[in-house]
């Protein structure tokens, strides 16, 4: 379901310095078996990075292959491959993408080969496909599996139970299978220090998250939020790399507030922020520059995002916390933004509505994702209802070309913001001026 | 004059025509205190509803009966049938009487739907029933048990009654009871399928979806006592299991077709709560514990449950194959349906490992169009009797 940084867009440091982490781990993986190094595929909602760190093993996230293969716009060929091989036209193009991909030579997002896993570390965190997912990985691969099961927060809470249930399931199944693969005997203590690591770099980046709410934003947290994400939500949360990003986004961000700049985009700092959305939903990332165009040529930013939140709601005030390794590793899983029940989803927009002072809503409805899209157009009534501020909906895909169509989106947008600016007429909240 | 089968089968026609659910309306009504508990495919333990003293009552969706207005508003429309037309039942008041629903673990949609339910119905108790993928007694176990009891209590305040032990061991039984017979009846259509139509097997079960467990049991013992009794003419067909079709219910004529094209349905995956557990679930003892390891050590498989071990996967479909003396599998799965789908080519590459001849195809609970499959099925039935005379 995730992301990371791909396209050249901005050169801050912050964004060289994320360019360079994820090629680094692209190199690792690619010289993995020469170096020794055990490989451990894993999702990017609930995933274990600080724990998979204390056996020394890299981290490959097939969501962010999709992804980065969807920038790249190589997926419509490898989701007709895994098509050509039984897989069905309706199920998640980010399976597909992965599936095709491993079909066609497994040759990652950088042009180099990617390794086979040595364990599939499944975290079945808000979301069903993960583990057919990993079961036709497992099928492919024939290796190890760990499977860490997530209970859904179905009345919108995590109960002990479930906090208990994922924590022996730590140290019964995951954790024994981590040391016996790796050869590395569990230190508690080198987890520890991870998870303070992730703690810090958590600080700096709810602060860049919450800058949106600054009137003009000085970030765009959807499509400059999914750079934003890149670290905490992948193979590099609880390392010195990602507290030192975040340190450095931090800093840009701040100078940015004092200049009264609006965020970047692909052509430069926008330069009138005439439209603040709260956006719900994943990007298209096969045409994700011109979809970004269609929203930042009109003046639009997105303060707010959900996506932002699938692998974790650190701006509703969850840390990763070193005096409960393990307890503090579950509550993270569980707390997954999909993994959310709607009536929580729906409440977490509206406050996202008022307290970024958004015009409206955007769903960007994605049909390869039940877990986000089902219930979406219930969400869109209920945020409208609650908050009298007008919805969009619009449909595409995450890596399927075949479902993102330009012309349409383009002209829904429009609509939409012409929409916001009658209502705005008849009273509403205010364009953004420089502070 | 019709024959004793066709009387029973014309009840369950009755049941399953009915989208006001009157049956479980009157049931509701006769006893002061009785409540209702709606559950959606594929799993909840109804044994903990009996014990409340509840009805439990399967909410499939609205078949091909049903006119869906309202709830195609909720859905976008690459999301399968099932939950607009569960909506639709909703708002238009048919399921009004239901003082709980239950949304098992199945697959996303579902899981969302739990929450829109406790939007849109907000004086229903609605639980999304959660079951533990790790089935280890002091992992899995453990969390189930605690699952079970939050369900137990949410129950006893639904009906203002205790659920007690007692309660639930003796739910147990009913429903060890009715599970055998079931597991008889599809004995008893592998054996001879000419006298147990798929499609009276399916209404039977559909039955059991709606009456109480005591009545469905009593309906199961007289059709098999009325089907072993008659005489019915024995078709050249094929032999197939059906698989994939365990949420949203294909339509009526979609088995029918099957039939009618030269194919023996023998084994399927409709109903599965019908006899999930496979066999007796242990009565002495703590009732919750026997619950959950039987859901752990002895239940069915399906595509919402992992599977740990890389070598088992997929070899139930074989079994069920073998057991039923199938001669091939018809994959018939609902289009846009996450689990069926995404299993489907694993399934399929241990079936071709095994020699097992298959088909595939998507239906919705709404297709009208028959023809096409009529014309698949009849082909593969042909190509099996080609296949088998070799
Ligand atoms: S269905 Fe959605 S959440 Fe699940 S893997 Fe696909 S995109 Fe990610
Ligand atoms: S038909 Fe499939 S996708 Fe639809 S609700 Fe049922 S299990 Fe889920």
């Amino acid at each position: 379901m995730t992301v990371t940084a791909a396209a050249e867009v901005v050169k801050d440091s912050s964004m060289l310095k994320q360019k360079e982490m994820i090629s680094g781990n692209y190199r690792k993986l690619e010289t993995a078996a020469a170096d020794g190094r055990k490989v451990a595929a894993t999702f990017v909602p609930g995933n274990l990075n600080e724990l998979i760190m204390c056996f020394d093993m890299l981290n490959n996230l097939p969501e962010i292959n999709a992804i980065q293969n969807g920038l790249r716009k190589k997926t419509g060929g490898y989701i007709m491959e895994a098509e050509k091989r039984g897989h069905s036209e309706d199920v998640c193009t980010y399976v597909k993408a992965d599936l095709g991909m491993i079909a066609k030579g497994n040759i990652g997002p950088d042009g180099q080969k990617l390794p086979n896993p040595d364990l599939l570390l499944l975290s079945y965190t808000g979301c069903f496909t993960f583990m057919k997912w990993f079961e036709l990985l497992r099928d492919h691969y024939r290796c190890e599996t760990a499977m860490l099961h997530v209970p859904y927060q179905g009345d919108g809470k995590i109960t002990a139970n479930m906090i208990a249930y994922v924590v022996r399931q730590l140290k019964e199944e995951v954790i024994p299978k981590l040391e016996r693969i790796s050869g590395v005997k569990f230190d508690i203590d080198r987890l520890r220090e991870n998870l303070a690591r992730s703690a810090r770099a958590e600080e700096d980046f709810v602060w860049v998250l919450e800058s949106a709410k600054k009137k003009p934003s000085p970030i765009d947290a959807y499509f400059g939020g999914v750079y934003y994400i890149g670290p905490i939500f992948t193979a590099f949360r609880g390392t010195q790399d990602a507290t030192e990003y975040y340190r450095l986004l931090r800093a840009e961000i701040a100078e940015r507030i004092a200049l009264g700049q609006g965020p970047v985009t692909p052509t430069g700092d926008m330069p009138n922020e005439r439209y603040r959305l709260v956006v719900e939903g994943p990007p298209n990332w096969t045409s994700f520059r011109d979809f970004w165009k269609m929203f930042y040529e009109e003046g639009a930013v997105v303060v707010a995002s959900t996506y932002t939140k699938v692998g974790g709601l650190y701006d509703q005030g969850f840390r990763h916390d070193p005096a409960k390794p393990l307890e503090s590793l579950a509550e993270y899983c569980l707390g997954c933004y999909t993994n959310r029940n709607l009536p929580a989803r729906i409440d977490l927009i509206e406050k996202y509505m008022e307290e970024y002072e958004a015009d409206g809503i955007l769903i960007n409805s994605i049909k390869s994702c039940n877990s986000f899209s089902a219930g979406q157009l219930l969400v869109l009534r209920e945020i409208e209802r609650r908050t009298g501020k007008p919805g969009a909906f619009i449909e595409s895909d995450l890596v399927d070309p075949r479902y993102f169509s330009p012309a349409n989106i383009k002209n829904r947008l429009e609509s939409y913001f012409q929409m916001v600016d009658q209502r705005r007429a008849g009273g509403g909240s205010a364009p953004a001026r420089a502070a | 004059m019709s024959t004793p089968t066709a009387e029973i089968i014309a009840r369950c026609q009755a049941l399953f025509d009915d989208l006001n659910f009157s049956y479980a309306r009157e049931w509701k009504a006769a006893v002061p205190g009785r409540i209702v508990v709606g559950y959606m495919p594929f799993y909840v333990p109804r044994e903990l509803i009996h014990a409340a003293g509840g009805l439990a009552l399967g909410v499939l969706g609205g078949g091909e009966q049903l006119e869906v207005i309202q709830g195609d508003a909720y859905y976008q429309s690459y999301i399968c049938r099932i939950p607009r037309s569960t909506i639709e039942l909703g708002v238009t008041n048919r399921l009004d009487f239901v003082d709980a629903m239950l949304f098992p673990s199945i697959c996303d949609v579902i899981r969302n739907l739990s929450g829109m339910w406790k939007i849109m119905f907000p004086k229903v108790r609605s639980r999304y029933f959660d079951v533990p993928q790790n089935y280890r007694d002091d992992v899995g176990g453990t969390f189930y048990i605690n699952e079970l009891n939050e369900l137990r209590e949410m129950l006893a305040e639904a009906s203002g009654r205790e659920v007690t032990d007692a309660a639930i061991r003796a739910s147990i039984g009913l429903y060890n009871e009715n599970r055998a017979l079931v597991r008889e009846v599809y004995a008893f259509r592998a054996r001879q399928p000419w006298k147990a139509p798929s499609s009276e097997v399916y209404l039977l079960m559909r039955a059991g979806m709606i009456l109480a467990v005591e009545e469905h049991s009593r309906l199961l013992r007289e059709y098999l006592a009325a089907a072993a009794a008659e005489d019915r003419p024995r078709r050249d067909n094929s032999r197939v299991v059906v698989t994939g079709a365990f949420c949203e219910q294909p339509p009526l004529n979609l088995i029918k077709s099957i039939e009618l094209s030269g194919c023996y349905i023998v084994d399927d995956d409709f109903m599965l709560v019908n006899r999930w557990e496979q066999s007796d679930i242990a009565e002495d003892g703590d009732p919750v514990a026997n619950l959950a390891r039987a859901y752990l050590h002895n239940s069915a498989n399906t595509s919402a449950k992992y599977e740990p071990d890389v070598a088992q996967k997929g070899l139930y479909l074989v079994e069920a194959v073998k057991r039923s003396r199938a001669e091939g599998v018809i994959f018939a799965s609902p289009s846009f349906c996450d689990p069926a789908l995404l299993e489907r080519p694993m399934l399929q590459r241990v079936l071709a490992a095994h020699d097992i001849p298959f088909i595939a195809f998507k239906y919705a609970e709404n297709s009208g169009q028959m023809q096409p499959i009529r014309e698949q099925a009849g082909t593969f039935a042909d190509s099996i009797k080609l296949w088998s005379n070799q």
